[in-house]
């Protein structure tokens, strides 16, 4: 049989035998970073349909999580970056080709608003709470006034920021499971799901509960249909991505992948979530939980695997 | 000006030389080299074919790394030459993941560290320290647009490959073949 050896001298830590380089830090920080998308665009777009009142746990109860969810997220980053000391760069400059420098000044826009929506809605956990300065007092005054503006921004910004975590991987031509731009939709698709998994843990009324059993419900089948794609995009492409999408048809990540991403994060949650809407009793925390769970999941194998995969030379 | 290298595969023995007169030149901390040998074994047994090549970064006209760069540290110098700022680098690693060679690694004190062809060297005249080591003298290096340099001279002369054309880097380091 004809075969072909590559014998490589070179042997730099985290780079070789495959690339190591991204550990924990930055999937948790797109879990993050999604779920945190999810989180405020569900707030935004039922502030805009008018249905604030509906819909009171999307609107003003849920996003109360998301500065503290960025803030960890933000921390995961930094943990992540090696030259520490330096990552003020980041804000010295806006590289539009960089999807990284993106995602550093989409979280700079995402982040104070996050804070903004949280304090505006702020008397919706702590009913006697006083701002104590006049100041903070005709802040939270102005920025309610512009409540529609904000989500208008709000909207946007979390579509951005979500479909980045999934760019900034597909970005990467030498990562040949990563370099497909179904990542971006993806990641987005996941996102949602996480942020409509959360507020249905956090909802306490059954019609808003089954509200987002349905939206959830519609993201995942958007979900099983980009994965399916995903593989049909690769099986169709060059050898490298045939070899990457391999890696979950029969390699090593097949098992991990299908089991907790699409299974367990998927069509078990689907299942429950449509026995739930025929009435079965099934508590809220097992469909949520399992969607959380494979989001984070679907993170995690695609950041590790990706990097296993390369091009042959 | 656009700086490339050749490398004979015909001649390189794979003695490993240029490795250590890089990492001797460059300071290369310890376990990490910016080039390397690489032996390539193909076809049945007994008709086998060995390819033994030098690589190193391929400084490619269009890097993935320059444009994937968050602060700009990463850049073009003269002649094409890729090089990294450290105190601009913020270590987030995604030229790293960015490169189809591999040819970048996070130095231990933080910043991401490559080849630079000796761009201190050259501004002095001289060859890359890999070129001027080399025993064989497989490696060819100089101008593009001089056709009188180095390395015109030979690609005129000789068949070559770059390595994964099609990951659309356009690398600068020429494998004569």
């Amino acid at each position: 049989m004809r075969e072909e050896i590559i014998v490589s001298g070179r042997n730099n830590y985290l780079i070789d035998p495959h690339l190591h380089i991204w550990h924990w830090q930055i999937p948790l920080y797109l879990f993050l970073g999604g779920l945190a998308a999810g989180i405020l665009f569900f707030a935004a777009f039922f502030t805009l349909m008018g249905k604030e009142n509906k819909y009171r746990t999307a609107v003003r109860i849920a996003p109360h999580l998301v500065p503290w969810v960025l803030v960890v997220g933000l921390f995961a980053l930094l943990l992540d970056l090696k030259h520490q000391l330096y990552f003020w760069r980041l804000y010295t400059t806006i590289r539009l080709e960089s999807p990284m420098s993106w995602g550093a000044w989409v979280l700079m826009l995402v982040t104070p608003l996050s804070f903004i929506w949280s304090a505006i809605h702020i008397k919706e956990i702590f009913p006697k709470w006083d701002w104590k300065f006049k100041i903070l007092k005709d802040l939270e005054g102005f920025f309610t006034s512009k409540k529609t503006s904000i989500a208008w921004v709000m909207a946007i910004s979390s579509i951005i920021l979500g479909v980045y975590t999934g760019i900034l991987f597909s970005a990467f031509n030498a990562r040949p499971l990563w370099n497909t731009s179904i990542l971006g939709p993806l990641f987005l698709a996941s996102g949602l799901s996480a942020g409509a998994a959360v507020i249905m843990l956090l909802s306490k009324k059954h019609k808003e509960r089954n509200m987002f059993a349905k939206i959830d419900i519609g993201i995942i089948v958007v979900e099983l249909f980009l994965i399916i794609h995903m593989f049909m995009g690769f099986l169709a492409s060059t050898q490298v991505q045939i070899d990457a999408a391999e890696l979950f048809l029969g390699g090593p990540w097949t098992a991990p992948f299908w089991i907790f991403v699409v299974i367990l994060g998927m069509i078990v949650p689907i299942f429950l979530e449509v026995l739930e809407l025929r009435k079965f009793k099934i508590p809220v925390v097992i469909p949520a939980g399992l969607v959380l769970f494979g989001s984070l999941m679907l993170r995690f194998i695609i950041a590790y695997a990706g990097q296993e995969s390369r091009w042959l030379y | 000006m656009r700086y490339a290298m050749a490398i004979d595969t015909k001649k390189c023995v794979g003695c490993s030389d240029c490795v250590v007169a890089c990492q001797t030149e460059n300071n290369v901390p310890i376990g990490y080299c910016r080039d390397w040998v690489v032996e390539v074994t193909d076809g049945t047994y007994p008709q086998l074919e060995i390819e033994i090549r030098s690589e190193r970064c391929n400084q490619c006209s269009n890097s993935p790394c320059v444009r994937c760069c968050p602060t700009g540290a990463s850049h073009y110098a003269e002649g094409g030459i890729v090089l990294v700022t450290p105190n601009k680098c913020i270590g987030c690693g995604a030229c790293i993941q960015s490169c189809p060679y591999d040819a970048r690694y996070s130095h231990p004190e933080g910043y991401v560290d490559k080849c630079t062809f000796c761009i201190h060297r050259i501004k002095k005249g001289l060859e890359p320290a890999c070129v001027s080591a080399c025993p064989t003298k497989c490696m060819y290096f100089g101008d593009l647009d001089d056709p009188k340099s180095p390395v015109s001279e030979i690609l005129k002369v000789r068949k070559s490959k770059t390595l994964i054309p099609e990951a659309g880097t356009k690398p600068q380091l020429y494998f004569l073949i």
